[in-house]
This record gives structure tokens, C-alpha cells and sequence, in this order.
């Protein structure tokens, strides 16, 4: 080994183990400030998280475009679902009067509001696009209570990382951060257009949080679960759609 | 360091014209391509690819266009590409739905996005501290000249094999074209790119109201692609025109032999 391979190697060998460490720093850093997503293992955890992270460094705060009424969609398109079961129709034939919103998990005042109840929090209302992964958009006007009054309503514990939200609908769900729970355009949706929520568009209450792609914003939801760990649900991934192999933070 | 100067050495710095570079180096040990090229060429070859695999994936799933804000199937695009369609809310005409490739294709067009930008700041950043654009892209002024620009176009018309004063560097039109996909192309594609992203535009709501809405962001996404595979066709041509073995050795060790007179 002549002089300048071996100090090449030595060179190197440091670089590595400086590297590694530096990224081992990092990764504590990162986790204690909430910057590594649940699916930040696996093939494409690096690049997940280097786009979860970067969002949430730089838009942690920020809101997300607000439309004038001329810019609302005409004819906005309410994407497709599964069959509806017999649970939601039985609901829907009765005008939704028993529909109910369970919260439950690191809370105070674990609590179920009934439709009625969400329809007389405050509201808030919000001209917003929607859309999906799959590159589809429409604006539409949305009004909904905060989600942040809901968690302050029932007292939600400090630790409370993640609200884990379902839909009535089996095997549908995903979650969320603070840093999206808390954000005062994160709705429990239950008007679009200045009409009650259609049924095609996530009637009687959907989950409108306008920063993240259309998966995210699930429809029919009848539980919220405060968490502060999402390993428990489903494969650990914090969703159904990342349990199917999508991404859990769609900001992108 | 001094048996490996990369293309265009530094005693030939000073000349400026890629048929006049460099003769101060016995061509043996010389090489026309420095190990920041050769590592950033490949590294973006990588991920170049992996982003158009994964982004003609994502285009299935809504293989229309539209301008502005708003596009969806009940809207009319201004450019429907007539593909079969992952989802079958789409109509495209076909009698059948392509198995839905999303989840791993948006995973994948980000993290090659994560390297193709990273590798990208890298070069940029030491292409200029290292004088590797002004040595190797930026033309020499005698070299735009209307009689200079058209007898390189003529010679690549023909598919001339370049002589030996490319052996070392690019001629004019080479730079030209390099310097458009950098400087222009890329930073069109990685803006538009983002301009699609809400989180993003909640930051930056600019990013995506100078480009007229987030659909005409990905209108123009997937045309500034197009851009770009033509760039990348016309690029692997010329390899071959050029002299297949010597170009590939000469991205892959830095080497290159100069043709024989």
C-alpha cells in the first residue's frame, strides 16, 4: 500500500465514521423534534423524511392558498368510493340525527358528539383546492369546526403526538402531527358550498386538512384517537394508505 | 494531482476556445473529464431516471392536462394523452384499468428528486468554485459568431464525427445546450415540481401564482420533461456519433484516447 492509498484510506475511513455518526446526531435531533415520519423506515425512509422534515421545518405555520369565489370549481369532482356499508345507510336513511363522533385515547374528557353537537361548534370557513395524488384539483368552500377546538374540548393531554382519524367505512383511516391538528384550516368539514357536506364529497363530517394531498382528507369520520404513538394502528405506518404502501406525510 | 488534471487543465485556462485547449500535458495522462463530472453525471443519470420511470407511472393515473387551478375528469383538458389509465375514474376509452403503481412511484420520484437536487447544488456549487463552467461551458466569445455556431450546426447535421480538438473538451454548441439544461431546464422542472406541492405553496404561494395554478404547473412539468428526454436522446446519439467506447471510458475513468489524424 504506497503512502498516498493508505492516507486516501485512513482519509476515508474517518470521513465514514464521522459521517455515520454526524447522521446517528442527527436522527436523535431530528426524532426528538418531531421530524422523522412513521414510515421513515424501508427503502424510501430517506427521502421521506428529508421531505417531511424540510416541510416541517419551513411550513410549520404556514397556510395553505385561500381561493376568491370566482376561482370555485364549477363542477367539482368527488372521486369514487368503496360500496357504502349497511352501517352508513341504515345512518344516512335516518337524515344522520344519530351520526356520532367518538374521541377517545390521551384525553381529559374523552367524549362522542353527536352531528348535532359538531353543527353548533363554531365554524370556520375556508375557499381551498383539493387534491389528489394523482394530479386532479378542484376549489371548493368549506366550513367545518376547527379540529384544534375539538382536542381542546376534550382536554387532550400534552404528550398527544398524533390524532389517528376513521371513517365509518371499514379499514379507512390516517393520521396526523400537532403541527397539522392544531392548524386552524384543519376542519372537521360538515358544509361545502354553503350546503350540508354531500354524501359523494365525505357527508355528514370529513376531514379537511388543505396542506396535505386529497387521501389524506377522510371521509364519513366517526372516531378520533389521540395518540403518541402510532404503532399500534394498523402496520405502524399511521394510516391505511401508507399501510398500502403511500407515503404518510402527502404535503408533497 | 498533477498526472490527473481533468479536461481542459488549469495550464489551459487561459485559452478559451475549446479548439485551442490544452497541450501542456502529455495527452497519456491527461483527462477530459474531472472526478466531479463524472460522479455527478452518473449520479444524476440515476436519478433522471428513476424520476421520468416514476413520473410517467404518476401520469397514468391522470394521463389529461389542463391550464390554471383546476383540472379534473369533469373538466376538459387541453391535452389528453389517450393512455390507459390506473384508476378507473378516468375515461379513457380503454376497456381496462392498469393495476394502481402510485405508492411506490410517488415514494421513488421523491427520494430520486432528494438526489438529483442535492447532486445538483453539489455541481453547481463546485463547478463554479472549481472553474469547471468557465473552462469546459461557457463559450468563447469568438465561438458565437453566426459562421462558428452554423458550421457546428452543420457538422452535427451531418453527424460528423468531431475531430481531434473535441477530444479534451465540448465545441459550442455542446456548451450552449449543457448550459441550457442546467441552468434553465432543471431549475424549470425542479420550480414546477414544487409548485404542485401544498405544502410547499403554503410557504411559498408565488411558486405556484407566477406559473398561472397548480395545473398549468403540471402542464408545464410534464412539457419541460419532454424537453429533457429529447435532450436525452439527442445526447446518447451523440455518443455514439462521437465514438461509443472512447466517450463511455472517458465519463467512467476520466480517460479518453484522441482519434487517430
Amino acid at each position: 500500500m504506497s503512502n498516498i492509498s493508505r492516507r486516501k484510506f485512513i482519509t476515508t475511513g474517518l470521513a465514514v465514521a464521522a459521517g455515520a455518526s454526524g447522521i446517528a446526531v442527527a436522527a436523535k435531533v431530528a426524532q426528538h423534534h418531531g421530524l422523522i415520519p412513521p414510515d421513515a423506515g424501508g427503502l424510501y425512509g430517506p427521502g421521506e423524511t428529508l421531505t417531511y422534515a424540510a416541510q416541517r421545518l419551513l411550513t410549520r405555520h404556514s397556510m395553505a392558498r385561500e381561493f376568491s369565489r370566482s376561482e370555485m370549481s364549477k363542477n367539482p369532482f368527488a372521486n369514487e368510493v368503496d360500496p357504502l356499508g349497511d352501517e352508513f345507510k341504515r345512518l344516512q336513511a335516518a337524515s344522520f340525527v344519530d351520526w356520532r363522533v367518538t374521541v377517545d385515547g390521551m384525553a381529559a374528557r374523552p367524549a362522542s358528539f353527536s352531528l348535532a353537537e359538531i353543527r353548533s361548534f363554531p365554524t370556520s370557513t375556508q375557499i381551498t383546492m383539493i387534491g389528489c395524488e394523482e394530479g386532479w384539483t378542484y376549489i371548493a368552500e368549506w366550513t367545518g369546526v376547527p379540529l384544534s377546538y375539538i382536542l381542546d374540548r376534550v382536554g387532550a393531554l400534552p404528550q398527544v403526538r398524533y390524532i389517528v382519524y376513521r371513517s365509518i367505512q371499514p379499514d379507512w383511516w390516517e393520521s396526523i402531527d400537532m403541527a397539522d391538528a392544531l392548524h386552524p384550516q384543519t376542519l372537521l368539514a360538515h358544509r361545502m358550498n354553503g350546503n350540508e357536506l354531500p354524501v359523494p364529497f365525505g357527508g355528514p363530517v370529513r376531514l379537511r386538512v388543505p396542506r396535505q394531498l386529497g387521501y389524506k382528507n377522510v371521509k364519513y369520520i366517526n372516531r378520533l384517537t389521540l395518540t403518541d404513538n402510532l404503532k399500534p394502528f394498523g402496520k405502524g405506518l399511521g394510516g391505511a394508505n401508507p399501510d398500502g404502501g403511500y407515503a404518510w406525510y402527502a404535503g408533497i | 494531482m498533477n498526472a490527473s488534471l481533468p479536461i481542459a487543465d488549469r495550464g489551459a485556462r487561459q485559452l478559451s476556445s475549446s479548439a485551442k485547449l490544452g497541450s501542456a500535458v502529455p495527452a497519456a495522462h491527461r483527462k477530459r473529464h474531472s472526478g466531479l463530472v463524472r460522479v455527478t453525471h452518473w449520479t444524476t443519470t440515476v436519478a433522471f431516471l428513476a424520476l421520468l420511470v416514476s413520473g410517467g407511472e404518476i401520469v397514468l393515473s391522470h394521463p389529461r392536462f389542463y391550464w390554471g387551478e383546476t383540472g379534473n375528469v369533469n373538466m376538459r383538458p387541453w391535452l389528453n394523452l389517450h393512455l390507459p389509465s390506473s384508476r378507473d375514474t378516468v375515461p379513457t376509452g380503454y376497456g381496462y384499468v392498469l393495476p394502481d403503481q402510485n405508492g411506490w412511484s410517488r415514494y421513488l420520484h421523491f427520494q430520486a428528486a432528494w438526489l438529483a437536487v442535492g447532486t445538483g447544488l453539489f455541481y453547481v456549487l463546485f463547478g463554479f468554485f472549481a472553474g469547471h463552467f468557465r473552462r469546459n461551458l461557457f463559450p468563447a466569445a469568438s465561438d458565437l459568431s453566426i459562421k462558428e455556431l452554423g458550421g457546428s450546426l452543420v457538422r452535427h447535421l451531418r453527424f460528423e464525427r468531431p475531430g481531434k480538438e473535441e477530444a479534451w473538451s465540448y465545441n459550442v454548441l455542446q456548451r450552449l445546450t449543457y448550459l441550457l439544461v442546467i441552468f434553465v431546464l432543471f431549475p424549470l422542472i425542479i420550480w414546477t415540481g414544487l409548485a404542485m406541492s401544498f405544502g410547499f405553496t403554503s410557504e411559498f404561494p408565488l411558486a405556484v401564482r407566477l406559473l398561472g395554478g397548480q395545473q398549468t404547473a403540471r402542464s408545464l412539468h410534464f412539457l419541460v420533461t419532454i424537453f429533457l428526454v429529447l435532450f436525452l436522446l439527442i445526447h446518447v446519439l451523440m455518443v455514439f456519433v462521437a465514438g461509443f467506447r472512447n466517450r463511455m471510458r472517458a465519463m467512467i475513468t476520466g480517460r479518453a484516447t484522441p482519434p487517430m489524424e
